[in-house]
C-alpha cells in the first residue's frame, strides 16, 4: 500500500493532491513501525511527517503555485538510473541477515548490555529514552544544535526586515 | 475560517487535551514511548491549530515571537547547561551520575532535564518556521 | 531461503528508487523534496527492520517480558526524524525565497531565467 502511495505521487501533478497523499504516506510508515515495535519512532513519525511537514508544505503552496508544469522531456534516463541503483541494492540485499532473526550481528554488540544493564544503571525503563539522552547524550545534544542552526537558517531567509514591514502592514493575512 | 462556530468550539474544547498529552508525553516518557521531540512537536502542533482557527495575530499574543525565539537558544542552553554541570562536579561531560547523592537518581534527573531542554527548542524552532511560513503574505504577482 | 526473509529489505529499496526517480526526473522543487522525504523514510525501513526480533516486544523493561527489539536502531532514527523535518524546512524556505526571486519553483524555468539574465 506505502508503495502505491508513492507511486502516485511520482505520477501525480495536482500539488495538493501530492501533499495530502505523502500525509498518508506518513501514517502507512508510522503503522508499520509499530509493527515493527519502535513505538517511540512511529509516535515521532506519526507527529512530525503527517503533522507538521503537512502545516510546512501546504504553507509553501499556499506561498507559490499548487500545480506543477508539465515535464518537456520524456524521463527516460532517471527511470533507467533508478533501475540500475535498485538492480545494485537487490544484490546487495542477498548479503544481509533474514528479517526478525535474533542472531543476527545487529543484536551483538551494545544493544544487549543496554537491555541488561540500562534500567539499573539509569532508572528509566524505556530504553530508548535512556540511550537517547544518556548513553549517546552527545549525538542527542549535536542534533538539538542541528535544530537550532536549521531554526536560524530560516530566520534569515524568511524574516521580514521592519522596513519592509512598515511598507506592506495590510498583507498580512490570518495564518490558513 | 473566523464565522464557522463549529471547529472554534472544538478547537476550544481539544487545546487543553493536546497541550495535557503533550506534558504527559513529555513525563511520561521515561516509562513509556514518549520524550522530548515528541512532546515539542506535539506543544507547537497546539499553538498551530490556535493559530489556524483564531488566526495568525492572537497566537502571537498567546506566544509571542520574541519569547519562541529565546525558547530555542535556551533549550540548547539547559542542554549544554547540563553538561557541564556534570564536568563542573568532577566528571565527564554529560555524566549525569554526579548531579544527584544517588548515581541512579542523578541520571534519573539528567535525563530528564535534557529531555526538557530538548523539548524546548524542537517546540521553539517548529512554532518559530509556521510564524515565518504563515506571516509572509502572497507575493503579489 | 525464504523469500519473505527478505521483503523487508525489498520495501525499503522499492521505496529508495521510487525517492531517488522523484528526485532526479521531478522539475518541481517542492515535489523535489517530497521525494526526498520518501527517500528518507525509506531508510528508516532500512534501519528499524533489522532490529525487529520476531516474538520481541518493544523496548520498554517490564517484568512481564524477556525479549526486546534492538533500541538502538530506534535511537538513531528518532533523531534523524526530527532533523528530517528541520532540514526539509529550510528547504522550503529556500523555495519561497526563490519563488519570490525568479518567480517560479520550476527548476527548467529558473534556469533559463537565469541565462537570460547573463
Amino acid at each position: 500500500m506505502m508503495a502505491i502511495t508513492a507511486v502516485t505521487i511520482a505520477r501525480l501533478r495536482n500539488l495538493f493532491a501530492v501533499v495530502v497523499l505523502s500525509t498518508l504516506y506518513s501514517f502507512l510508515m508510522a503503522t508499520v513501525l509499530v509493527v515493527l515495535d519502535a513505538v517511540d519512532v512511529a509516535l515521532t513519525e506519526a507527529a512530525v511527517g503527517a503533522g507538521i511537514s503537512t502545516v510546512l508544505l501546504l504553507g509553501t503552496l499556499y506561498l507559490t503555485r499548487s500545480e506543477e508544469a508539465v515535464p518537456v522531456h520524456r524521463a527516460w534516463l532517471p527511470f533507467g538510473v533508478a533501475l540500475v541503483v535498485g538492480g545494485l541494492l537487490a544484490f546487495g540485499t542477498l548479503g544481509l541477515p533474514e528479517f526478525g532473526r535474533p542472531d543476527s550481528d545487529i543484536h551483538q554488540h551494545v544493544a544487549p548490555r543496554y537491555l541488561e544493564q540500562g534500567k539499573a544503571e539509569t532508572g528509566v525503563p524505556n530504553i530508548v529514552t535512556a540511550v537517547l539522552a544518556s548513553y549517546r547524550g552527545f549525538d542527542t545534544l549535536g542534533e538539538t544544535t542541528v535544530i537550532f542552526t536549521a531554526g536560524v537558517g530560516i530566520i534569515l531567509l524568511l524574516r521580514r526586515s521592519r522596513s519592509d514591514e512598515s511598507d506592506r502592514p495590510t498583507d498580512r493575512r490570518d495564518g490558513s | 475560517m473566523r464565522a464557522q462556530i463549529v471547529p472554534r468550539v472544538v478547537t476550544k474544547l481539544f487545546i487543553p487535551f493536546v497541550l495535557m498529552f503533550a506534558l504527559y508525553v513529555q513525563f511520561h516518557g521515561d516509562y513509556g514511548p514518549g520524550g522530548g521531540f515528541q512532546a515539542g512537536v506535539t506543544l507547537a502542533a497546539a499553538i498551530i491549530l490556535y493559530a489556524l482557527i483564531f488566526g495568525l495575530p492572537n497566537a502571537r499574543r498567546v506566544m509571542p515571537p520574541w519569547l519562541v525565539e529565546a525558547m530555542i537558544a535556551l533549550g540548547v542552553l539547559i542542554f549544554g547547561a547540563v553538561g557541564v554541570a556534570g564536568m563542573l562536579r568532577g566528571e565527564e561531560f554529560l555524566d549525569y551520575s554526579v548531579l544527584s547523592a544517588d548515581a541512579v537518581a542523578g541520571q534519573h534527573l539528567g535525563i530528564l532535564l535534557v529531555e526538557a531542554g530538548v523539548c524546548v527548542t524542537v517546540a521553539g524552532v517548529m512554532l518559530m518556521i509556521f510564524y515565518l511560513f504563515a506571516g509572509r503574505g502572497r507575493r503579489p504577482s | 531461503m525464504n523469500p519473505l526473509d527478505y521483503a523487508n529489505y525489498w520495501i525499503a529499496m522499492f521505496l529508495l528508487v521510487t525517492g531517488l526517480f522523484i528526485v532526479i526526473a521531478r522539475g518541481n522543487l517542492v515535489k523535489k523534496l517530497v521525494g526526498l522525504g520518501i527517500f528518507q523514510t525509506s531508510v528508516y525501513l532500512l534501519y528499524i527492520a533489522p532490529g525487529k526480533i520476531l516474538g520481541g516486544t518493544a523496548p520498554i523493561i517490564d517484568p512481564r517480558f524477556s525479549v526486546y527489539s534492538n533500541p538502538l536502531p530506534h535511537v538513531l532514527i528518532l533523531t534523524a526524524i526530527v532533523v528530517g523535518v528541520a532540514t526539509l524546512a529550510l528547504g522550503l524556505a529556500l523555495v519561497v525565497r526563490i519563488n519570490e526571486a525568479y518567480g517560479s519553483i520550476e527548476e527548467d524555468e529558473v534556469h533559463a531565467l537565469d541565462l537570460e539574465r547573463d
